[in-house]
């Protein structure tokens, strides 16, 4: 049996190139295929640098070489992937969705892993998604959150034409993932984009609506939740302990990216990468019989 | 020269930017009362919606008391001749809520994004154009952008289907110099049939002086609220611009004793505190913040001891954009851990 399961990564944007950049020299990964559409991408050409199959011929390309990958990263389009994703599953591959389709369930990695992985196709939600989810969930672990809010903010530079022609995705997508994923009630999201330069790094801050104010179970689950989002993304931080008023708590934090393919201000796409290539490896772990992570279990279950 | 006695569209903001002092509390009997008063009084458009747009009602923000829908259908209840304008910030809003405000009747929006964020309201834009809506693009916190780029994202605006692009001055920090050459960048850089706004905050005492120096420069549409009331120190009074606009020759269609009836003694009674320009609300022009970030800057000032006027300037050095209200307790908080 194999120790390695073939991966592809469909689209060569800045996206799809960091995430191959951090799929080098994964110990169960096994990055394959990069398949692009412009035969120019820096991408593509990158790819070819470091030893891939590199196609520009689109979902043709793909299907040419597809016997060598059991994983298929999608990073194109919330369209592509929907034109796609039938031709995935007849061939029988696992696919992992970074664009806002969301045919799959949403999944966040530590939070819902363990519910998923025997789906054909996940989706990663946003990047502020990525970034804010996993707090309301260590939070509603602990309490009833009848409400949460979260409130991204990501340097102009960093928000590509994606995020900008359809930004009602984003702010649906990630409130839909806060109270689906995330375990509050209620969710809304707000995305700001600050243009200052030098650029900002991605901040975050999350507001939670408490039944029971029990500041230390609150906040052990909040440093513990933490501290395993930065096993995948080292540069996730709080930027300040976390304030606690009236019924409320609210956590700010900072996404400094790995400042591989993408400059280190570009936090959330860095966020979304790694946790692509997180949810990969739980993939991969399962397909290879290894353990899984477990998942913290929700609150009274 | 630009001609003098053209008609100028005055838009009234006093239950939209004057949400903000109002802590968002708006009842619909104030609504209706208000919009009634306005409508009377001549003024054309009137914009209802939470402070930050629809889909404000927020912790970020504050909560409405009363939804800004149910609001809004109080407020075309009260109306006879004016239309209801409403406020939408892509990134806050979405699109459904412009289509529920457009149910309640609302005929306008404007369509609000920093001054160099234009293109992510081309949807929004776009929708409302589609819904036959009076379609105003905000381009908010003008000042922190020569004219020239505050023009290319106008051009976005436009292209998107903007039919009037504003100056927002949301940080009340122009001056009227800095306002003319804006207006003028727009006006001569935009289409001949797009018309060009001006949005100001009292902050710096220069809300009608501002708004007069756009006007004079071809502006043919201002924004103003009873009494002022608005974020920070305040908007241009709208009472106040129907008098001086008659007085230099404009016509507003704004009958000047009604509008000032409407502000003594239908708005005044109301307010919660004096529109003054205080101490605070000078910093929030002289640091060039968020006019909204007043009320915001004081809760966290008191929460964690320091002085108000620190974090507005600090606000201002950091560059915070409108919609950042986020970004005022955890500077406090940072500022108060550094204190010795």
């Amino acid at each position: 049996m194999a120790d390695k399961i073939g991966v592809a990564i469909i689209g060569s944007g800045n996206i799809g190139t960091d995430l191959m950049m951090k799929l080098a020299d994964h110990p169960r990964l096994d990055m394959r295929l990069m398949v692009g559409i412009d035969p120019n991408s820096e991408g593509l050409a990158l790819a070819k640098q470091m030893g891939y199959e590199a196609t520009s011929e689109s979902i043709d390309g793909f299907k040419k070489h597809h016997e060598t990958v059991q994983i298929v990263y999608e990073a194109t389009s919330a369209k592509a992937h929907i034109a796609n994703a039938p031709l995935y599953k007849e061939l029988g591959k696992i696919a992992i969705d970074l664009t806002p389709a969301a045919i799959g369930p949403y999944v966040v990695p530590y939070v819902n892993i363990g519910d998923v992985l025997d789906e054909p196709n996940v989706n990663l939600i946003t990047c502020g998604g990525q970034a804010t989810i996993p707090i309301v969930n260590a939070v509603s672990k602990v309490t009833r959150v009848p409400y949460a809010e979260i409130v991204a903010t990501i340097a102009s530079k960093s928000a590509g034409p994606g995020t900008r022609q359809n930004i009602d995705e984003f702010t649906q997508t990630t409130a839909t993932g806060i109270v689906r994923v995330g375990g509050a009630e209620r969710g809304k999201a707000i995305i700001i984009l600050n243009p200052a330069d030098p650029p900002i790094m991605m901040r975050d801050t999350i507001y939670c609506q408490v039944e029971n104010m029990d500041r230390e179970a609150i906040l052990g689950s909040i440093h513990d939740t933490v501290k395993r989002i930065q096993t995948y993304v080292p540069g996730y931080h709080l930027r300040i302990d976390p304030i606690f008023y009236d019924d409320r708590v609210v956590v700010t934090v900072e996404v400094e990216g790995a400042g591989m393919f993408l400059p280190e201000y570009a936090g959330n796409l860095d966020i979304m990468t790694a946790a692509a290539v997180e949810v990969g490896d739980q993939f991969a772990k399962n397909l290879l019989g290894l353990p899984t992570q477990t998942v913290a279990t929700a609150r009274g279950t | 020269m630009t001609e003098k006695k053209r008609y100028i569209r005055v838009v009234d903001s006093t239950m939209r930017d004057g949400s903000h002092p109002m802590a968002h509390q708006y009842t619909t009997e104030q609504v209706a009362e208000i919009s009634a008063a306005l409508d009377g009084a001549g003024v054309p458009l009137i914009e209802v919606s939470h402070g930050d747009g629809l889909g404000g009602s927020s912790l970020n923000y504050g909560f409405s008391k009363v939804d800004e829908q149910d609001l809004l259908a109080a407020a075309q209840g009260a109306i006879k001749n004016a239309e209801i304008t409403v406020l939408l910030l892509p990134g806050i809003g979405i699109q459904e809520d412009l289509k529920a405000a457009y149910d309640r009747g609302a005929r306008a929006v404007r369509v609000a994004t920093h001054c160099t964020e234009a293109d992510i309201a081309i949807q929004h834009i776009g929708l409302a154009r589609e819904l036959g809506m009076e379609t105003l693009g905000f381009l908010m916190m003008a000042h922190m952008i020569e004219p020239e780029a505050l023009l290319e994202q106008a051009k976005i605006q436009e292209a998107a289907g903007a039919q009037t692009v504003y100056v927002t001055d949301s940080a009340g920090a122009m001056r009227p110099d800095g306002v003319k050459r804006r207006v003028e960048a727009l006006r001569t850089g935009l289409n001949p049939e797009t018309k060009v706004g001006i949005h100001c905050h009292n902050n710096l005492g220069l809300g009608i002086g501002n708004s007069l120096a756009a006007i004079d420069e071809g502006a043919d549409y201002v924004d103003g609220s009873l009494a002022g009331l608005g974020a920070g120190a305040g908007n241009a009074q709208t009472e106040v611009l129907a008098a001086v606009l008659e007085l230099e020759g404009y016509e507003t269609g704004i009958d000047v004793y009604k509008i000032m009836d409407a502000a003594e003694e239908v708005v005044r009674p109301m307010m919660q505190r004096p529109q003054i320009v205080d101490r605070a609300s000078l910093v929030l022009g002289y640091a060039g913040v968020y006019s909204s970030f007043l009320l915001h800057t004081y809760r966290a000032a008191a929460k964690f001891n320091i002085e108000p006027r620190d974090i507005l300037m600090e606000l201002g050095r950091r560059k915070v954009v409108g919609g950042q209200e986020d970004s005022i307790i955890d500077l406090a908080a940072e500022l108060a851990a550094a204190k010795p």
